[in-house]
């Protein structure tokens, strides 16, 4: 198991490297929560989608952005309690095989904004092994900050759509997003090219 | 079945001589550019799927929830392409959470076809409880939805519920009634 072997990162320092690679106008879907909050603080861009609830829709979201702009890297950012609402979207997305898609999970092993209680995986269920096990055959856990930077690299030449996945500590989010939905959807949409502002 | 063969009071579009509902729809969807098509299945709507799989202007998939369909043609619409999510009745009671949480208050204008289980005829008590919370849920949330029972109201409701919703940035609910499809009877 080499979630075993894999250094203990943080959400906030992995977000921001994230976002330090982006030179291309790629988009960013933020799942629920310390997810999108991390997003947010590590600077506000056009292309970012924050999720306001829709608890475990952030790789159907960001599938959907996908399909409708081949041409764009679409990334979703995801926390491990919200990806075990929806499993059955990764045998989507494998069937799919959107190659424009980068799926990455932050694993804690527990609900951290509601009282940190363990997640029913936690312990038992290695999340690379179900992603790979629902057909996404590039998927990963990264060792260390260095190799998910290598992994990133990877995923956006790849030809296939990547899930990358990272143990993080139990720290909260840094930021708090503004609960603007209409703006937010907006704004995103001005990002993507598909709207000009009033 | 009873469902009338009433000739539909306007065309079908160019081309289309398929006056049946599931062509009806069809030839909707796609005069409104609409050309991604999430759905769980249901067997009533099972000819609209054949024939939606077996035209390329569509892509055409099954999802495992309807939440994650829900969430895939809101992502694309965000990105410049339409969508519409075909369901049945209990399908449509999981989604509760994501039309108050997403679809809503996003202002997305969610376009969802449900295949009408639990009335005129329903064999699976479950299917008729679970029908009981559909309407209450949508109008709840203040969310359009029109029952749809005759041929030739098809095409006029389905193409203008479409462009209000387009326009309006609001979801819409087009509930196909057995009147309208035939409904699924009890055979065993």
């Amino acid at each position: 198991m080499t979630t075993r072997n894999t250094k203990v990162m943080n959400r906030f320092d992995v977000t921001s490297r994230l976002i330090a690679k982006l030179k291309h106008e790629e988009a960013v879907i933020g799942g629920i929560g310390n997810t999108n909050f991390d997003l947010w603080a590590a600077g506000h861009r056009p292309q970012n989608f924050y999720m306001l609830g829709s608890m475990g829709l952030a790789f159907p979201i960001a599938l959907g952005v996908a399909l409708a702009q081949p041409d764009r890297r679409v990334f979703a950012l995801e926390g491990d309690g919200s990806l075990l609402m929806q499993l059955g979207a990764l045998s989507t997305i494998a069937a799919l095989k959107p190659k424009n898609l980068i799926m990455i999970v932050m694993d804690n092993g527990i609900y951290q904004i509601t009282g940190a209680q363990p997640t029913p995986a936690a312990g038992v269920a290695d999340l690379v092994a179900i992603a790979l096990g629902s057909g996404l055959t590039n998927s990963a856990w990264a060792a260390d900050e260095e190799d998910f930077e290598r992994l990133v690299d990877e995923a956006m030449s790849a030809d296939e759509p990547s899930l990358i996945a990272l143990r993080i500590d139990d720290k909260p989010g840094v930021g708090t997003t503004r609960r603007d939905p209409v703006q937010i959807r907006e704004r995103f949409m001005h990002g993507l090219g598909v709207r000009e502002p009033l | 079945m009873a469902v009338a063969e009433q000739q539909p009071s306007s065309q079908a579009g160019p081309g289309s001589g398929d006056k049946s509902w599931h062509g009806i729809v069809l030839q909707t969807l796609k005069r409104n550019d609409i050309s991604l098509i999430p759905y769980v299945p249901d067997r009533v709507l099972t000819p609209l799927i054949k024939s939606l799989h077996a035209d390329s202007f569509f892509t055409t998939f099954a999802t495992a929830r309807e939440e994650e369909a829900v969430g895939i043609v809101s992502g694309a619409w965000m990105g410049g392409r339409r969508g519409a999510v075909l369901m049945q009745t209990s399908g449509f009671a999981t989604l509760a959470n994501t039309l108050a949480s997403l679809a809503v208050p996003y202002q997305i204008p969610l376009i969802m076809f449900v295949s009408e289980r639990g009335t005129l005829g329903e064999f699976n008590y479950g299917q008729s409880l679970v029908c009981r919370t559909m309407r209450p849920v949508l109008d709840s949330l203040a969310i359009e939805h029109h029952t749809i029972t005759r041929l030739d109201e098809l095409e006029f409701i389905a193409d203008r519920s479409i462009k209000q919703a387009v326009t309006t940035q609001a979801p819409v609910a087009l509930i196909l009634n057995p009147l309208l499809t035939g409904g699924k009877v009890f055979d065993k």
